[in-house]
């Protein structure tokens, strides 16, 4: 079994789980709510076993790093990340709907991440500039915040479908998602939580600029990007503390926000051009 | 006249002018990764057009960041924050300072979470078990008789009410390291050959030759490849000479710089030189000289009577793999001629002796040289950010009053608390501390 396999099991766990959590939803099927949350475990198992099966080939090839340094790896963390996270609020909120919101993204990611010709899932040699323990800290600390910020991203668009609930049938597809006032409170936490890991992954990424290359903000294409993405959660932050700020438009930031993080973290790369190696090949 | 003091004090305070800043900022940031920047004049004119390009320069466009009304913004944005601060930090001194055992009973009767009990023992009594539980539980609960009764008062970290002035106060610290960087920091690079010895470098901004005060020597300049072709590392050998003394010795690569005296070298990138080293030892007598030699030019070793050449050349190729083909003679019978490959040894006899030939090839290595002042401000201003914001995220000022009067022949007992955040935990805790009050065998508490 290697790492390769375990990660492509790993795809097809995420996809079934997703399907569960939607059908759970959709059907309001109560009783699967236990399959959709073991399948979920089982796949973070898996998911787990083949990060660290990587990170060991990568050492029985004599290149040993750890398996963050790369698109596919990136994306791999953060598909992890997508779903401890939304493991943790499911535990917390004790709601399993949220899952069919949550889930689909971290199917996305890891079937993106396997199946795009784009990224190669080769275990490849770092070269000089990735040589640095900085590197992952601050891919850790980015993808966590990203990973946040994609559950807050699928709360706020539950929110958007939890308003159409005309709360005329308590038996509707709709009345079965929390309500209002919590989906808010999660979305508004979650985003807490992803900022203050955004902010490390900035910080960690001007700190490693300054022991790379002596500059620590250059404002290249992607530094500039995360930073946009900073202001907006921040002004999301002032927005709800200050003017009280809540419901729909926190639940559109959310998205907004996250589309933000997608083209600093995908489009960067594409369509513009910069000092930033590390998303290139 | 006070009026308009206000409103303009008023203007900076906001928080308006905040989401203002933000707004403003992410958009012409956008606009600076649009448009590429720092680029030759010709660049603008040739992609956008002559108009274009001259709008642009007007504006400042090529070099965004730095512009006036870029950094203006900045300035705007700084100075709301300080106003903003200001102007709250008085209330929020209060409300972590107040004398909360002050508190009226009937705000006390209004807060969520609270609960009232009744229990028929004497208030001191009640009192002083109240306080126990309550020390139990982790509080330290302060105590002040009032007309009616006993209010007890406890709390925990009042100061998180600061946290978000922390962060406020590392934006601006990181700023002023900002600042400090410009004005009193330099930025440049240089490329070195191996085996020389140079002063100075070249400003960035003005390409301008700036003093070092000391000098850096390339001792040597190595580069490995990955069996792949890609590079794996850059390293150069260096060594600092001030007055004519070697006073540091380091070999640094890509992450791990040379310091010295505020100046900070960093490895950023390589030039193969058209030379190549050549050394040659005489393996009876161990004699040996090395020589920078560049194809097509002889080369004598006097004291040794030896003649050579570079004459023929496979050039370095993906993985650095390059050929020599060497000219050679001694003097004594035909000249030898024989390849080289790469830096591995050959040994050519000779009528009385073998000798051993070995080459290099000749790099410059290219250093960024940084010097930063600001660079400690920021990064205390970094983690002043981080530890503000979790204090203000994840930590709440927890207030916890108790209540205690006598009625007839009744004590009651009113407990309520509130915290600023995170309200729903808040809540729980209370719950569980009241079911100890509850449980409490001596109080006999009941539910009013
Ligand atoms: C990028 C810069 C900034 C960051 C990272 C930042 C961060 C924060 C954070 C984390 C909070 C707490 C929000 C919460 O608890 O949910 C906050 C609150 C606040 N911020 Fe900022 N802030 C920034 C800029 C500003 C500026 C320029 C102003 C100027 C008006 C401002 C005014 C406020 C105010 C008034 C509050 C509410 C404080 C209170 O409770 O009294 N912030 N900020």
């Amino acid at each position: 079994m290697d790492s390769s396999k375990l990660l492509g099991i790993t795809t097809f766990i995420y996809m079934f789980s997703s399907v569960i959590y939607l059908a759970l939803f959709v059907f309001r099927m109560k009783k699967i709510g236990l399959l959709a949350t073991v399948v979920t475990i089982i796949g973070l198992l898996v998911n787990t076993a083949g990060i660290g099966m990587r990170w060991l080939e990568s050492y029985q090839m004599g290149i040993g790093h750890a398996p963050l340094s790369n698109m596919y790896e990136s994306l791999v963390f953060f598909t992890w990340s997508i779903v401890l996270l939304y493991l943790v609020v499911e535990f917390i909120y004790k709601n399993k709907v949220i899952g069919a919101f949550a889930m689909p993204f971290a199917f996305g990611s890891m079937a993106y991440a396997s199946l795009s010709p784009e990224f190669s899932d080769r275990i490849t040699p770092l070269v000089p500039a990735l040589q640095s323990n900085w590197l992952i800290a601050h891919v850790f600390t980015c993808f966590i915040g990203y990973a946040a910020f994609a559950v807050a991203c699928g709360t706020g668009i539950m929110y958007l479908v939890k308003l159409r609930d005309k709360g005329d049938s308590p038996n509707s597809l709709l009345a079965t998602l929390p309500p209002l006032k919590v989906i808010d409170d999660i979305t508004h936490k979650i985003i807490l939580f992803g900022f203050i890991w955004l902010t490390a992954g900035i910080i960690s990424g001007a700190v490693w600029a300054n022991s790379a290359w002596g500059t620590y903000w250059s404002w290249d294409p992607k530094e500039t990007w995360s930073l946009i993405t900073w202001f907006v959660y921040a002004s999301a932050l002032h927005a709800r503390f200050t003017r009280g700020w809540g419901g729909k438009r926190i639940a559109w930031i959310s998205i907004i926000g996250f589309l933000a993080v997608i083209f600093t973290y995908y489009g960067v790369n594409f369509l513009l051009s910069g000092l930033h190696s590390y998303g290139a090949s | 006249m006070k009026k308009d003091k206000n409103s303009f004090w008023e203007f900076f305070a906001s928080v308006k002018l905040a989401l203002f800043c933000f707004f403003t900022l992410a958009i012409a940031s956008i606009v600076g990764t649009i448009i590429p920047q720092n680029e030759s004049p010709g660049f603008y004119i040739q992609k956008y057009g002559e108009t274009t390009a001259e709008i642009f320069r007007l504006i400042n466009i090529p070099d965004m960041y730095n512009s006036w009304w870029f950094v203006s913004i900045l300035s705007l944005f700084s100075i709301n924050l300080i106003v903003c601060s200001i102007d709250r930090l008085p209330t929020v001194w209060k409300l972590v300072t107040m004398d909360n055992l002050a508190a009226k009973v009937n705000r006390l009767e209004k807060m969520t979470p609270r609960n009232r009990f009744a229990s028929a023992k004497p208030l001191q009594q009640v009192a002083a078990e109240v306080e126990q539980t309550l020390k139990g539980a982790g509080w330290k609960p302060s105590q002040r008789k009032t007309e009616g009764g006993t209010l007890l008062f406890a709390q925990k970290t009042p100061w998180v009410r600061f946290g978000v002035y922390i962060v406020h106060l590392s934006i601006l610290v990181i700023f002023a390291g900002a600042i400090i960087g410009t004005l009193f920091g330099a930025k440049g690079s240089i490329m070195i050959r191996e085996n020389s010895t140079v002063p100075y470098y070249f400003d960035r901004g003005s390409n301008a030759q700036q003093q070092l005060g000391f000098a850096i020597r390339v001792n040597d300049f190595s580069l490995t490849y990955y069996d792949s072709g890609a590079p794996k590392e850059f390293r150069s050998d260096l060594t600092v000479i001030e007055g004519g003394q070697e006073v540091l010795h380091k070999s640094i690569v890509v992450n791990d710089p040379l310091n010295y005296k505020g100046y900070t070298f960093y490895q950023s990138s390589y030039k193969a030189d058209e030379d190549y080293w050549i050394s040659v030892q005489n393996q009876t007598t161990g004699a040996r000289k090395k020589f920078m030699a560049r194809p097509g030019v002889e080369l004598k070793w006097q004291e040794a009577g030896v003649t050579l050449g570079i004459v023929n050349l496979l050039r370095p190729d993906q993985w650095g793999r390059y050929r020599l083909k060497i000219w050679f003679s001694d003097g004594k019978g035909q000249p030898s001629v024989f390849w080289l490959d790469g830096e591995t040894e050959v040994s050519v006899e000779r009528a009385d002796t073998a000798y051993g030939f070995k080459s290099e090839q000749v790099f410059y290595t290219g250093l960024q040289v940084a010097k930063d002042p600001g660079v400690w401000p920021v990064y205390i201003g970094f983690i002043i950010m981080l530890c503000g914001l979790f204090v203000a995220f994840f930590l709440s000022h927890k207030r916890l009053w108790v209540y205690i009067d006598e009625t007839g022949n009744k004590t009651r007992v009113l407990v309520a608390g509130s915290a600023n955040k995170n309200k729903v935990a808040f809540a729980n805790m209370f719950d569980t501390l009241v079911e100890k009050l509850e449980e409490n065998e001596t109080l006999k508490l009941s539910k009013e």
